[in-house]
Order: structure tokens, then sequence, then C-alpha cells
């Protein structure tokens, strides 16, 4: 199959992101994918869902993967109780070295370095992450 | 030791933590508890080796920032080795390469944190 597509429905127990980067390294192995990108992608994915796992109160989550020519999308999904990301504030290490500052709250911020595009998509029903990396000629 | 910390060795005067498996909250708090112990001892160089954990998480690394934190109290210094690229590459965007060195081997480490 050349543009498969894969879903994946993961409980919310330790670790159960690394099935997904299981997943991610399987899929950008098939796309042809460099080395460097699947581990942005994977690392990613693994943001996305605990993210996903921390703030969203839900028991599950849903990673699909849709393969196209020139793209892969990942899109992480919830059915928990959404965020405003506008009122997500952006870390940087400085202010994180303060005395008593919070050291987390990093995952947003990978997320957008690390892929091509990333657009969210959350109401009190849930999120939904949509992100892509884009997959180069000589690829 | 713990399923999350394969080695720690002394050397030069500086504390070599060779960490496993996922780089998660878990193995951040291992790598914690060796630090805070070693820092009540008096050492205050610390060099991670990362050989054995190629995937991290945010949470994890972020308690690596509560060790700088530390160490900038006492002018100590931590340093990295063996960072797989996507590894090195979450330290860039976080900051954290900004206050460690990242060497090449275990014993390029030890000789230019000793």
């Amino acid at each position: 199959m050349k543009n498969p597509e894969v879903e994946l429905k993961l409980p919310v127990i330790p670790d159960i992101e690394l099935t997904a980067t299981k997943t991610a390294e399987v899929i950008s192995k098939h796309m042809n994918l460099s080395e460097e990108k699947t581990g942005e992608i994977s690392m990613a994915i693994i943001e996305s869902c605990i993210n996903a796992f921390e703030h969203s109160k839900t028991k599950e989550i849903y990673i699909h993967f849709i393969v196209s020519d020139d793209k892969l999308t990942v899109k992480v999904i919830d059915r928990g109780t959404g965020f405003d990301k506008s009122k997500v504030e952006i870390p940087n290490i400085e202010n994180k070295l303060k005395a008593d500052a919070r050291k987390r709250g990093w995952g947003l911020q990978l997320v957008a370095e690390l892929m091509d595009t990333v657009e969210y998509d959350s109401n009190e029903s849930g999120t939904t992450v949509t992100m892509t990396k884009k997959k180069e000629n000589n690829e | 030791m713990s399923d999350t910390i394969k080695n720690i060795e002394e050397k030069s005067g500086v504390v070599v933590i060779s960490t496993n498996g996922y780089f998660n909250n878990i193995a951040g708090d291992a790598v914690l508890e060796v630090f805070n112990q070693k820092m009540e001892s008096g050492n205050t160089k610390f060099l991670i080796d990362m050989a054995d954990s190629k995937v991290v998480n945010s949470i994890g690394v972020s308690i690596l920032i509560e060790i700088i934190e530390k160490l900038q109290a006492v002018d100590g210094k931590m340093a990295f080795t063996n960072l797989a690229g996507i590894v090195e590459k979450t330290f860039n965007i976080m900051g954290i390469t900004k206050y460690c060195e990242v060497y090449e081997s275990i014993e390029v480490g030890i000789e230019k944190l000793s």
C-alpha cells in the first residue's frame, strides 16, 4: 500500500507513548524519511501524548498517521477538557532557573520547533493536534 | 542503582552517571537522587552519559534544569556525553546546552570537567 493510514487508540498508562513512537519509526521507514526527521516526529508525538495525558483528564487518546506523497500528517486526539493555547506561556530556561519556578511546560514549544506545521483545535469536548513533517524530494 | 541508572562512577573528581532507557520523570528523578547524594558528599562536577537513553521526554529533561539550578549555587558543572541527535536537539531547544557542554565521549568529558 503506497499511502497507508494508521490509527492507534492508547489508554493512559505509563510510557504508552512509546508505542506511538515505534509506529512512527515504521511509517517513517516506509516513507524513506531521514533518521533525523524520524527522531523529530517521535519526540513531537511523545510531547503531544504527554500533554494530552496530563491536561485533558481523558482515559484514552487516538493517534492517526496519514501518509501522503509529500508529507506525513500526525493527529493526536483526545476527548478531554480542552485548553486555551493563547494562555500557555512560552518557556525559556532563564525564567525556569529562577528559584521556585516551575521547570516543566515545554511540550508545545518542542512540538512547534520539531515539526514543519502544527495546529491545535481545542474546545470543551477535546483537542486535536495536527502536525506535519514534509518529505524532501531526495527522500 | 535502579533500572534507569546503569552505572555511577567517580573519576578525577567527576561523577559519571550513565542512564539507561527512556529518560522520563522516573529516570530524571533517579539522576536527581544520585546528584543530591553526591552533592552532599561534596561533589560539584557531573557528567551524564546518555549512550543508552536514545529517547527522552520534557518532564525528565526538566528535572535536569533543577540540577543546573542547584549547581549554579555552588559554582558546579554538569555536562553530557553520548547524546543521540534528537536528544541534543531537544536540549538545544530547551536551552540546556547554554549551561552544559556536550562532549563526544566519557573520556573527553572527564578531561574537560576535571
